[in-house]
């Protein structure tokens, strides 16, 4: 065929083989005759046209089209039913120059995920949704989706869907574009060749537009499922044409962007609305100024009431003062209230990745019973402040460094039994020299206000540290295996 | 001669008969024999191929269809070998 040219060809936003299963690579999962596969060629055909397949991220919906990360060669993630616009929207918001389609069935989009898709809308991301419209759930076995029509038969509504009992099909491009932020809104259909062309450019002109950055855009697709409707692939489609499309009329619903009024909210740098001063350090500033400093991870845990989360927030501040990054997750909800709570931080001089700890390598024990559930968690090598004069006696642990201090007993001497945490915090840095105590001292009085208190914090700091060294001390005369300094 | 053509890959298409519907040339039809996968595939039936590409539009399958068009200036008198390559190609 020297003298025909290629016109029309798998689009090379497919990949060449479809690695879903072993065997049938060369062909896609979907039923012969499914609208599925027609779109997935309009979407790839454009993102050739318009060249962006290198940066188009396709999140893939539960339903029949789940699989379509096996298809298109692209950036690709699979949500949870119904959340692909949530998911397009955070891939969007962290990839502002990437196009992000979300890709959806009637029962991922418009049951489901009614939420996701009509706050997306509201917001108008900068997103373009492919909601394929079959009036049924397909690959569940053929339930009644929203969409289907009154009186269609479904597997859960056999004699025909009732308005009275089922509600009224849902038209999303009414719905979406009664709101003012979406920039672009078609119904088309797959009924025939004429209108798959019409439908070809609506695909086509909603990706254009992201690229553009001119807002939400949804193409709605009237599509045939002929393995559910029990109607040959033909058949089903005309029935598309002539009974789906009179439900759901096709036009365009939406074909400009609201202007939006400017609010002029003036946006303060964060460091200064969180009173930081906003303090702007170069990487090898930040680098010096974290040398007085060493990464941990620490969990303090206690009862409710012993300022445990105060304590984690105290070590978090203290980290941020010393240009480190820190994270602190408290335990939240109903497992706090008059029971055991506790909080993760972490000291880091990298970027940290979760804040959660399961391995930390201190930990502040409160309470026994905190001492008895987190202990055997602490690392190898780590380390255990307890709030108490000894270990009870039926318990030790390996290759771990514990220090016992009675700080509720030395807080109780200082006057409020409040500042147990304090004691704590002093010991805990004397024993780890992991931030400067000067520091700790500047964090103390900026965060607790009242003086009385805050002259208490002060001595809990010196009695807890004195404390530590002591042990310590004890420690190096009872044995070769104290941590002796 | 025709204007255009296509090639059928025999194990893509499903058979589900869609361009067999679409083709305004009434040019493709299902074959009566089974391909390895048990399915009746489509296959391009006469030479009045245009290349409009509306059997690759309607088709499901990204890969089962391509479509030719004739290169501009070309005549049709000197294809009858093309017309066989073609043929050859969609059975």
């Amino acid at each position: 065929m020297n003298d025909y040219t290629v016109v029309h060809e798998k689009a090379p936003a497919f990949f060449d083989r479809f690695a879903r299963k072993d065997e049938n690579q060369h062909q896609t999962h979907y039923c012969p005759g499914c609208g599925h596969g027609v779109v997935h060629k309009m979407i790839a055909d454009a993102l050739t046209e318009l060249g962006v397949q290198q940066r188009t991220i396709l999140v893939s919906p539960v339903g029949c089209s789940v699989f379509a990360y096996y298809y298109f060669d692209t950036g690709n993630v699979q949500a949870a039913h119904g959340r692909a616009p949530a998911v397009a929207t955070a891939l969007k918001r962290s990839n502002p120059e990437s196009i992000v389609i979300s890709y959806q069935g009637d029962g991922d989009l418009a049951a489901i995920g009614t939420a996701e898709i009509v706050h997306a809308a509201n917001r108008g991301e900068n997103i373009t949704v492919f909601f394929v419209n079959n009036s049924i759930y397909g690959m569940t076995g053929g339930q009644m989706a929203p969409t289907t029509l009154l009186g269609q038969i479904s597997t859960t509504t056999p004699w025909g869907r009732r308005p009275n009992n089922d509600g009224m099909p849902i038209k999303m491009c009414e719905m979406l574009s009664a709101l003012e932020a979406p920039a672009y809104i078609e119904r088309v259909a797959l009924s025939d060749a004429k209108h798959i062309l019409q439908a070809r450019k609506a695909v086509k002109k909603a990706l254009e537009l992201q690229t553009q950055h001119a807002g939400f855009s949804m193409v709605e697709i009237l599509s045939p499922c002929p393995t559910i409707l029990k109607m040959e692939p033909t058949v089903a489609r005309h029935w598309v044409g002539e009974v789906l499309a009179k439900q759901f009329p096709l036009g365009v619903y939406r074909d400009h962007r609201a202007e939006f009024v400017p609010v002029d909210v003036p946006q303060k740098p964060l460091a200064e609305l969180l009173g930081l001063g906003g303090e702007k350090l170069s990487d090898a500033e930040r680098q010096s100024r974290r040398k007085n400093t060493q990464a941990r991870t620490i969990k303090v845990a206690g009862f409710g009431g012993q300022g445990v989360l105060l304590l984690g927030q105290l070590l978090a501040e203290m980290g941020m003062r010393e240009h480190m990054e820190v994270s602190w997750l408290p335990s939240y909800g109903p497992e706090m209230r008059s029971g055991s709570a506790h909080c993760h931080v972490t000291l880091a001089h990298e970027r940290i990745g979760a804040p959660v700890i399961t391995r930390p390598e201190v930990l502040i024990a409160m309470n026994e019973p905190s001492l008895r559930k987190f202990g055997p968690m602490v690392q190898v090598g780590g380390m255990i402040l307890y709030n108490g004069r000894e270990l009870p006696e039926d318990l030790q642990f390996e290759g771990t460094t514990v220090h016992c201090i009675p700080a509720s007993q030395i807080a109780d001497e200082i006057g409020a039994a409040k500042v147990a945490n304090v004691v704590m915090l002093g010991a805990m840095l004397e024993a780890t020299n992991c931030l400067p105590l000067a520091t700790a001292r500047t964090v103390l009085a900026d965060m607790v206000k009242n003086p009385k208190l805050s002259e208490m914090n002060d001595r809990a700091l010196d009695v807890g540290r004195e404390y530590l060294d002591q042990d310590v001390l004890a420690l190096a005369v009872a044995g070769p295996d104290g941590c002796g300094e | 001669m025709a204007k255009g053509t296509i090639k059928v890959n025999q194990d893509e298409c499903k058979g589900c008969g869609l361009c067999v519907e679409s083709c305004p040339q009434k040019g493709m039809e299902l074959s009566p024999e089974l391909n390895h996968y048990g399915i009746h595939p489509a296959f391009l039936n006469n030479d009045k191929c245009t290349g409009c590409g509306i059997c690759y539009f309607v088709c499901p399958e990204p890969g089962a269809l391509t479509v030719y068009k004739l290169a501009a200036g070309q005549t049709t008198a000197d294809l009858a070998q093309h017309a066989e390559v073609a043929h050859a190609a969609t059975v």
